[in-house]
Order: structure tokens, then sequence, then C-alpha cells
């Protein structure tokens, strides 16, 4: 790990600008973004739809590159990332989870929060050790044979967090968890994943605009048009 | 090994899916190895019957034998090289004399081969031995084809005419002394056997033989002035070309089949990629490379094969021993296309065939499932998260 990672600093943005072609032109979706993000936050990025908080996770998680300027995730800059070292680090330590929760449908839910254990060549009792402790930390250990299809979406969502978390990973990027869940899910998944941040002080970053899930972070950034209109952190 | 325990419980997981894909890839397997197991057995079983009656360990032609060219066989008759006379006199060797003839089984008129042959010889199995001549007959061996078709039975007189080495037209009787059973219509439809040395004098051509078949004892030599060898290479060519062309044809049969299996393995990979982005998308987000991605795919669709085999053993093994030692009866008349069959085939399994079928099937397996899913490698991982088809 680099030096900034020893310091706290976990990501680092600078000048960062994506556009998409689109028909014969360019849509800039971020537009000379600068931010950094310290180990153990609980952060969200916030705004409307098209604001480009999507893309600015997926570039933060190595899923997608900058058109200019550069980012540094857990030591890697976004300048000298090859498919090979970005597939590393969203292996080793970047968790994912989606609005759509994105569970492998034939799995069960042991086998779903198994399988990035399985990309990791983990020993297979360790991998149980690791899976069991994974869904007792979302409350799920009952549900181990369950396939997604039987779940709710509380459940699967549940499921999800502990697919991104059964690694500990560094670093969770959330996108829209709550989108699809009532508000009795979206404060259950919340509170577990605002509990895991603390107990194994992961890094959570959400992309979001529901505000259930404001109230629960402690650094909101808003989105507006590709830029960045506020940073601001929340004592609790 | 990674992709191969996904792939499992991702082909597991599909259920009906892939258990109807695997069925048809294992009939697949079965009918390529079972039918070509029937040619197998057939050329082996045709070769084995040929050699014991008609090829023996190899033939020497007088050098003007054209067995194409009837035309010839009026010269194509020399006196046995003293290099031959000892092995034909202890029988390790048949010498045979070809003319051709007329005989008249109820007065009606066929055409016939006859064929003087040793009656001490052991090279072939034609029963030359019963060839004992009574006082004044003249006794002939007949197939039991021949004896069909010309409702012969064994104690009946024929008449036969035929030309001598002059071309002078000479008839007698001859009496059938015995019927033999073969798979090999060569040496019964149309022939008539009787002893060499009655042929040798019938004809005014003692001491003459067309053709000498070696037997398993028989030391020859190589060249002998006059006389061509031919080895079975030479004399088994009719017979492999007839095999190549049935197992073409054969091949086109399973051929189908196995392109249907193979076309419900594409379609299952092309609609994987098309059902399964985010899944795809979900997997390179966990940190597999699209390369890995691709390979998982891949191996996911070739494992259908490995699955196939299994099931295919689990029917197929005892089903193709069953008909090993059963065989396969041949279609009433085959033998009258005049090539060796026996009444029924027993098809045989060459650890090459097995192994050549599984080889094929497993290859064909792989590049056609790896085919589609190339295409992963051009996807955007975000859309994929999403679903968006690409």
């Amino acid at each position: 790990m680099h030096n900034k990672m020893k310091n706290g600093t976990i990501i680092t943005i600078q000048n960062l600008i994506k556009r998409f072609p689109i028909g014969g032109g360019e849509f800039t979706a971020l537009n000379g973004i600068n931010l950094s993000f310290e180990k153990g936050e609980f952060s969200g990025i916030v705004g409307p739809s098209g604001s480009g908080k999507t893309t600015m996770l997926n570039i933060m998680g190595s899923l997608d590159t900058p058109t200019e300027g550069e980012t540094e995730v857990l030591g890697t800059t976004s300048s000298e990332m090859t498919p090979r070292s970005a597939a590393f680090l969203r292996k080793k330590h970047i968790g994912f989870i989606f609005q759509t929760y994105n569970l492998m449908p034939v799995y069960t839910v042991f086998e779903n929060v198994e399988f990035p254990l399985l990309l990791l060549k983990m020993p297979s009792s360790e991998r149980r050790k690791a899976v069991l402790e994974a869904l007792e930390w979302v409350g799920l250990t009952d549900k181990i044979k369950s396939r997604p299809p039987q779940l709710s979406g509380g459940e699967s969502q549940r499921v999800a967090i502990a697919r991104a978390m059964v690694k500990k990973p560094d670093l969770v990027l959330a996108d829209e968890p709550t989108a699809n869940l009532d508000a009795k899910n979206s404060h259950h998944i919340l509170q577990t994943m605002e509990k895991l941040n603390k107990d194994l002080k992961t890094t959570f970053i959400f992309a979001t605009h529901d505000d259930k899930v404001i109230k629960y972070l402690n650094r909101i950034i808003s989105l507006e048009d590709g830029k960045v209109v506020s940073d601001e952190s929340i004592k609790k | 090994m990674i992709a191969l325990k996904l792939a499992i419980r991702n082909l597991l997981g599909a259920g009906l899916r892939t258990f109807l894909i695997v069925i048809v890839l294992s009939v697949a397997y079965f009918l390529i190895i079972f039918m070509n197991g029937i040619y197998q057995g057939w050329d082996k079983q045709a070769r084995i019957e040929m050699i014991a009656w008609e090829v023996g360990e190899g033939q020497y032609w007088q050098e003007n034998f054209d067995p194409y060219d009837p035309v010839t066989l009026v010269d194509a008759h020399a006196v046995i090289p003293e290099a031959f006379k000892k092995d034909v006199e202890n029988g390790n060797v048949a010498a045979l004399l070809y003319t051709q003839a007329t005989i008249y089984p109820e007065g009606r008129m066929q055409g016939i081969m006859l064929k003087g042959i040793g009656v001490n010889q052991k090279a072939i199995a034609i029963p030359s031995a019963q060839l004992i001549a009574e006082e004044g007959d003249i006794p002939a061996l007949i197939g039991t084809r021949f004896a069909k078709n010309a409702k012969l039975e064994i104690g009946d007189y024929v008449l036969i005419r035929w030309r001598d080495v002059n071309g002078t037209f000479d008839a007698t009787e001859i009496k059938i002394a015995g019927i033999f059973s073969t798979a090999v219509p060569a040496v019964d439809a149309g022939q008539v056997w009787i002893p060499l040395d009655m042929m040798q004098r019938i004809t005014g051509m003692p001491g003459e033989a067309t053709m000498i078949v070696k037997g398993r004892d028989a030391e020859m030599p190589a060249d002998v002035a006059g006389w061509e060898f031919k080895d079975h290479s030479y004399l088994f060519a009719a017979l492999e070309a007839l095999i190549q062309s049935k197992t073409i044809g054969g091949s086109v049969f399973y051929g189908i089949m196995l392109a249907l299996a193979l076309l419900a393995v594409f379609d299952t990979q092309v609609l994987s990629i098309f059902r399964r982005q985010r899944e795809i998308g979900t997997y390179i987000s966990m940190g597999m490379t699209r390369r890995e991605v691709v390979g998982l795919f891949t191996v996911e669709g070739a494992m259908h094969a490995v699955l196939a085999l299994f099931v295919g053993a689990i029917y197929g093994i005892p089903l193709l021993l069953y008909l090993q030692n059963k065989g396969i009866g041949m279609p009433e008349g085959t033998d009258e296309f005049g090539i060796a069959a026996a009444e029924r085939i027993m098809p045989y399994y060459s650890v090459a065939l097995i192994v050549g079928t599984v080889i094929v099937v497993m290859i064909a397996t792989t590049i056609i499932s790896y085919m589609p899913v190339r295409k992963i490698s051009k996807m955007n991982p975000n859309d994929a998260i999403r679903g968006k088809i690409q």
C-alpha cells in the first residue's frame, strides 16, 4: 500500500473528467472532480439521476477509467492500472452492493456469499467459517440453503452485503442499495452496514438519492451535472 | 480449476436445460461410436472371413490374370512353378485354376466360374476334402447362395459346359458333393469348385493354375517369374473403399445428430450472454477479468460434453456391450451385393474410435461454446451490471 493509505486516505481523485460518446458527440458525466476519502468513512455521493454518481462509483471501483485526470484507489493510480491489476484490486480490496442485488440465481445463499472467496482461492474450511460469519453479520444464518428467488428484497440485499463484506474489503461501494426496498428493510440494511463500518472499519461509499440513506451518512458529497456542489461532513 | 468448479455449479443449477443438452450430446456420442463400431466390426469380420475363405495370406496371380477382365481369363494360366510345388503337395497353399463355364440346372442356362482346387489344400476354408471322386463322377462343391439360386442339393447331378485350352466346347455332368456356408460371396455366388487335377484334365491344362493362395504355414518366394504377388493391402482395397464410403455416408447421419447437439449448446451460450448480462457484470465487479469470464462460460459450455460422456456411459456402455455380443442382423440380401458380410455384424469398438469420438465431440463443443462468448470481452461491465443488453 502507498503512504497515503498509511496516512488514512484510501481514495484520491484529481481533476477527474469522464466523457461518454453519445451519437455523434460526447456527454460529460463528470467534470473536474477533486475529492479524497479517508479509511472508515461512511460517505455518500448524492444527487439527482444523471448527475454522475454511478459513474464516479464505477471509476472508484476500477470498473471504469477517467477520460482526463487521475484517481488513486488503495494505492493504485488509474494511469498505471491494467485490466488485470484492476481486477485484482476489486477481487481483494473492493466490495460492491447493487440496487438490483445481482445475486446468482442458481446459487444458494451460502454459495453466493462464498463466491468472492473462491476467486481468492481461500481453503474450503476457512471459506466456510468466513461465509457463516458474514451471514451472521446480516442475520441470515438460517437461510444458507435458500436460493435468491426464495428470498425477500431485504433478505436479498442482506445477502449482497454479506457477499461484499465476506472478504473483509477495505472499501465497499454501494450503488442505490435501498432503491428497491421498503422503509423497514432499508433501515435494517443501513443499520447492518453502519455496524459493519464501525466494527470492521470498512469504508462505505454510497451513490444515492434516498433520504433514508442520507440520514445515516457522516459525509455527504452532492453532485450536480457532473460537478461537486457541496461536500459536507456531519458530526454524529 | 475455479472456472471448472463454477461451471459445474452453474450447469447443475441450470437444471432441465443442462439435462436436455447433455442427453442430446450423449446420444451423439453413442451413435457415433455405435455406427462406426458397426463399420469397424464389419471390416474386421469381413477381413477374417476373406482371409479364411478367399485371400489367405496373399495370392500369387498368373501374370495375365485380371479379375475385372473376363476376356483375358483364357490366357490366365501357367504351369505351377517349382518354387510352389512343395507347398502345393503338402497343402500349405491352394492352387486354383479358373475357367468360365455354363451350368444348366433344371435346364436353365447360367454362367459360372469353374474353379479347380487342390483337394488336400489347407490354405483356405473351402472344404475341398469333400471333393472325393466316386467312379466316373466329377464331384463339385458349391456355396449355399448358389445352391439356393440354382436349386441344387447334395447328390444332384447337373450339366456343365466349358471350353478347353484350345477353345473347344466340352460338357459333362458334375455331382454336387457338398454345399458350404460362407460369409464371402466371392467364393459362393456363381462359383463351382471341382478337384484341381480333374479341372486340369478337362481343360487340357495339366499341372497349371491361375492363382496360388498362400496359407499360414507356407514359405513362399517373394518373386516368381510370371506370377505377381498380391498382398492384403491390395486384396482388401475394394473392401476398404466400400467401408470408407459407408462410413462417410454414415457420418452424414451422426454429423446431423452432433450438429443438433452443438446447435443446442450454441443456442444456450448465445442465450446465456443475453440473459446473464447482469451476472457477467457481477463476476467482473467481484474481480474476474473479462478473459476469465470468457473462460468460465466456455468451460461451462464445454462441460456439457463432459457430463454427456458420463450420462452416455451410463446407458451407452451396457447397450454397446449388449450389441457387441448379440450383433446386428444384416438386411436380407446384403450378401447378394457381392460384399463379404456375415448374417450378423458384431460391432467392434476400438480404443481409437472411442477416444477419437470423445476428443472430436469435446473439441467441437468447446469451439462452439467459445464462439458466442467472445462477445463478453467487448462488454462494458457497468452496462452489464445493470443488465443492459449489449
